[in-house]
Parts: C-alpha cells; structure tokens; sequence
C-alpha cells in the first residue's frame, strides 16, 4: 500500500444472471497509487466485476466507491477521472483511428486539439496510421488505441482488462512500462485485469485472486509470495557432493528431484539465499539458482480450491 | 448534451448507410419527374376531360407544386423503410460494434446518450424530408414552373390558388416530419433490445406492414381498431391540401402521433437505463 487513500472500495458485490451467481459477495480496496493486480481463472467473475465498476452492468447487492464516492450519485465527477479498457477495445471502425480519439475525448470533456490526439498516437505508436480508418488496423493496433482512448484525458484511475492480449513481446514489454511509467512517475493508480501472471508479478503492488466470483486472497504481491513455497532448480558443479551434503543438512526435507547437474528444491523466497549460502560455504560451486514456481502456481493452487 | 447530439451526427453522417435513402429519394424524384416531363400532360390532359366539359380550365394545372404534391403522395408511404435503416441502427450499432463499452464509460449519462441519440435521429428525418421538399418542390418548380395546385385527394377535385399553396406544403412537411419521428422511434425502440441492426429494422418495416395490411382489410372489427394504429394517421398530410382544411382532423392524429414518441421515447429511456450492457 502507497497511500492510505480508498480509490476503490468494494463491499459485498453480488451479480447474478438468473440462477448464475457471476460474483458472489466480493470485497475490494484499491488504493491511490496502486498497480492493482486482479487475477483470476476464466469465468471467475473478473470483467463482470469491471462491468459493474464501470456501470455497464448492474449489481444484484453491494456497495462500491470510487474515490470514496458512489457511482450512480456522482457519475459525471467520478467517470472523467476514470479511463478504461474493457475486454477488447472496439471502436467505429469505419472512422480514423484521430476521429474516434477526438470523439471519445469530447465525450469525456477534454481537450481534443490535434496536438493533445496526436501526442498520445505518439505515445502508443499510432501517429503515423492517424488517418487510417480502424478497420483497417490489426489487433494489437486496437489494443493499443484502446490504451490511447484510455489515457486521452488524463485519469487518476485506469481500468485495464486485458491490456496486452494480441500484442507481440515487444508490444507486451512497451505497454508493461507505459503502465509502469504511469505509476510510478504521473503517480496514476492502475486497475489491472490480466491472465498473464507473469505480467502482474512483475509490475502489480497489490493483488486479488478471485475464484467462481470470490475473493480466494488479497495482499500485495510480495506478502503473497512471501510464505509460499517456490521450487527452485540449483545448478552445481558436483551434483553427487552437492547431495550428499544436502542429505547431511537441514535442507534435506526441501529436496524435490535431482537430473543430470540440477537439484530441485521447495523453498520459501527467504531460503533460497540461505541454502545458495550453505551450498557455497560447503565448497559447492552454484551456477545457476532458477526459480520455477512463482504467481502461477500459487494462483493454479488458489483457484483450484487450495489451502490459502 | 449539444456535444453529444454533435457526435451523435458526426458518428451517423460517416456511416454510408445514412446516405441510401437520400440517394434512392434523389433518384426516384429524379425518375418521376423526368417521366412526367415526358408523359405527364397527357395524363393530366385524360383526368381533366369530364371536368373540362362543366368547367374552363385557364392557367398550367400541369406545374411544380402539382408534381411536388404527385411525389410527396407517392413516396411518403415508402420513405419509412428508409427511415429505419438509420433508426434501426442507432443503439444496436454500437452493440454490434462493442462501442457501447467505450460510450458508457463516459462521463455522460445514459439518459443523455439515448435523448442524444433520440435527437439525432430526429433531426435525420428532418434533413431527410428537407431533401425530399428541395427535389420535389424546388425542383420541380424549376423544371415545370409554377401555378395552381390540382389536388385529386378527399374523394374530389380541388384546385388551390397559386398564392395558397406554400403555406399547405410546409404544414405537410412538418406533418410528414412528426409521422417519420413516430417511426424513427419504434425503431430506435426495438434497436435497445437487441444486439444487431437487422432485427429492428426488419421489426419496424414488418409493424408498418402489418398496421397497413390490416388497416385495409374491410373486417369491421378491423375497421374499429383502425383509429388505435398509428399508422392510420400517418398520412393526415394530405388534410392540408383539402379546401377547407379539417384542422380537428390534423390535430387529433398530431396528438396521437405525439403520443407515440413521447410513449415510445420513455419506454426506450427506461430499457436502456435498466440494461446490462454484455457486449
């Protein structure tokens, strides 16, 4: 937590669609500054839940605040301090890409001068495609625009669902620090849907993982790791002294599986250092210490109905 | 809400399917104008026969307000199924396109957006039927010139001086306006609940059919629902063109037809603002 500042605030939130309870009972804070990181297996309730917080769809019970104060009384003051991606970005394809900015800007009450459009083109990498019509542009080109429309009127909260599905490495790692830019040096507080776990460990300072519509955990993303137990591949230079002394160790009960010149262990991230310690100081050179277990298996764990 | 109608306009006048039905009004006023050019004394020469053995006919009956009033008769009934293509498309095109998502996340409020759209659409049937006015009488007068107005309508012969007739003609139009904005409504009606463009276009143009048909057929239990279709008073355009001019019988219908938008606008407005948006 950055600030103690509530920019979302969630109580209870229910949606049902008949006899389908979509999101049961959820509970959210995020907070000004935040990299929100809102995880969760398909159909686990995470764009309905956007949906609602974004008034597109309404909810069965519950409270929710956006800068601690209620959507449906105070829609035009909260709503143009909000950009948003929801799911993929569709636009009026047969407008240009600076039409739909100017149009989607003026709807939000913003400047729309051809400076102001044309430099966030530039900032998502569509400024020389300005003219074209969106039709005409690929998935990751609307993606991007839809990151553009997001940003136009500088928002204090930014909803991104999915922001980097259809988009190349290259892309992914462009739109993974702009995002990170927007935290950290414009202080932007981001609401970040994504299933690519990886992308949330790397730039989320606090998380959610919701399950069949619940809250399963919520912390930051370090605290959440913390405790949990990774597996770790050691690479040695002697892999049958490196056991044998493993065996003579406390360590032993760590041990996974052993190949050719790797040894596995189940260790929590403070242990690692510690065991890199134990090995080197008994004259086992390590080369190599790859962690592979991290969010994803935590979050496989914790969706799959595991222990918390 | 000025910005909103603004974009509204901008979004519909860049879409190609707003121009089919300029495009089809210019080219069959076009048509029956050059037909009559061609043809018309004739006809007009073989229906004045009978009255020009009691009376003497002085002056060009065959003139631009007796083809305007021609073409306003003939295309009026056909002008709604061009109205719907618009219609149709103004809320279920942005579920089609997934755009609802990005228009109401906005700080603008439903109720605004569908009164913007509302709007909007009213003022296409405007621009459409000022279309329809400039080829049928502007035109038309250039082509033929001008003169009295032969009207054939009301089951008689009536012929309007010359100096009587511009007045006549707006108040049709303006009649004209609020039956299309009975239709553009139905229209945008159907287009909030569903997904695609295609159901509330097909929708209205069948409800008109429908109301037509069963307005013609001579069951009397028909005969007294009539008055309840608002399809019966959309063409009380024509009660200008009368001498003298039923004024109880244009108002009647201009309060059922208004009765209609107002009906069909609040019942819009309450399904929008009530709908899960799952696009």
């Amino acid at each position: 937590m950055l600030n103690s500042e509530q920019v979302i605030e969630v109580r209870g939130l229910t949606k049902k669609f008949g006899s389908l309870t979509a999101v049961n009972n959820l509970d959210l804070n995020v907070y000004r500054g935040d990299v929100f990181g809102f995880l969760g297996p398909n159909g686990a309730g995470k764009s309905t839940t956007i949906r609602m917080l974004l008034s597109l769809i309404k909810p069965t019970s519950g409270e929710m605040k956006i800068f601690g104060k209620s959507i449906t009384k105070n829609r035009k003051e909260i709503f143009s301090k909000i950009g948003a991606i929801v799911e993929k970005p569709d636009f009026y394809l047969y407008l240009s890409a600076y039409k739909n900015l100017e149009i989607l800007g003026k709807l939000s009450g913003t400047d729309t001068s051809k400076k102001k459009i044309m430099d966030m083109l530039e900032l998502v990498g569509l400024e020389k495609r300005y003219k074209s019509k969106v039709k005409t542009y690929s998935h990751g080109m609307k993606q991007r625009l839809g990151l553009a429309q997001a940003l136009l009127h500088d928002p204090e909260l930014i909803i991104l669902d999915e922001p980097t599905t259809g988009l190349d490495p290259q892309g992914m790692k462009e739109i993974r620090d702009l995002i990170i830019y927007l935290s950290r040096e414009k202080g932007k507080t981001i609401f970040l849907s994504s299933h690519i776990l990886h992308e949330v460990e790397l730039i989320a300072t606090r998380m959610i993982i919701i399950s069949k519509g619940t809250t399963q955990v919520e912390g930051t993303v370090e605290e959440l790791l913390k405790s949990e137990k990774v597996v770790v591949t050691f690479e040695v230079d002697k892999i049958e002294d490196a056991m044998r002394t493993v065996n003579e160790s406390k360590w032993k009960g760590n041990f996974k599986s052993i190949s050719k010149s790797e040894i596995n262990f189940e260790l929590t991230k403070n242990e690692i250092a510690l065991l890199n310690k134990y090995l080197i100081e008994k004259g086992i050179l390590v080369s190599a210490v790859v962690p592979v277990r991290s969010l994803e298996d935590y979050f496989l764990r914790i969706t799959e109905g595991g222990a918390k | 809400m000025i910005t909103l109608i603004w974009l509204e306009l901008q979004k519909m006048f860049k879409k190609w399917r707003t121009y089919i039905g300029f495009i089809a009004i210019g080219l069959l006023t076009l048509i029956v104008q050059l037909a009559l050019y061609f043809t018309g004394q004739k006809m007009i020469d073989s229906q004045l026969r009978s009255f020009e053995q009691s009376f003497i006919v002085v002056g060009n009956l065959f003139n631009g307000y007796f083809i305007a009033h021609l073409i306003l008769g003939a295309l009026i009934i056909h002008v709604p199924f061009l109205i719907v293509l618009v219609g149709g498309d103004l809320l279920a095109g942005e579920a089609t396109a997934g755009t609802y998502r990005m228009l109401l996340t906005r700080p603008a409020s439903r109720l605004q957006v569908v009164t913007a759209k509302f709007i909007a659409g009213l003022i296409y049937v405007v621009v459409l039927l000022v279309w329809l006015a400039f080829l049928s009488i502007g035109v038309s007068l250039i082509i033929f010139g001008s003169g009295p107005l032969l009207s054939f309508g009301g089951g008689g012969i009536v012929i309007i001086a010359e100096n009587d007739i511009l007045w006549r003609f707006l108040g049709a139009f303006a009649f004209a306006v609020l039956s299309m904005t009975t239709v553009i409504c139905f229209a945008i009606l159907f287009s909030s609940l569903v997904q695609n463009a295609i159901g509330p276009i097909v929708s209205t143009m069948a409800l008109i059919f429908i109301l037509l048909i069963l307005s013609a057929l001579p069951v009397e239990f028909l005969q007294n629902l009539r008055p309840y279709f608002f399809t019966s008073h959309m063409f009380q355009w024509d009660g200008f063109f009368r001498d003298p001019v039923d004024y109880s019988d244009i108002l009647n219908s201009t309060w059922i037809l208004l009765g209609h938008i107002a009906g069909l606008y609040l019942i819009t407005t309450y399904i929008f603002i009530k709908k899960d948006i799952l696009s």
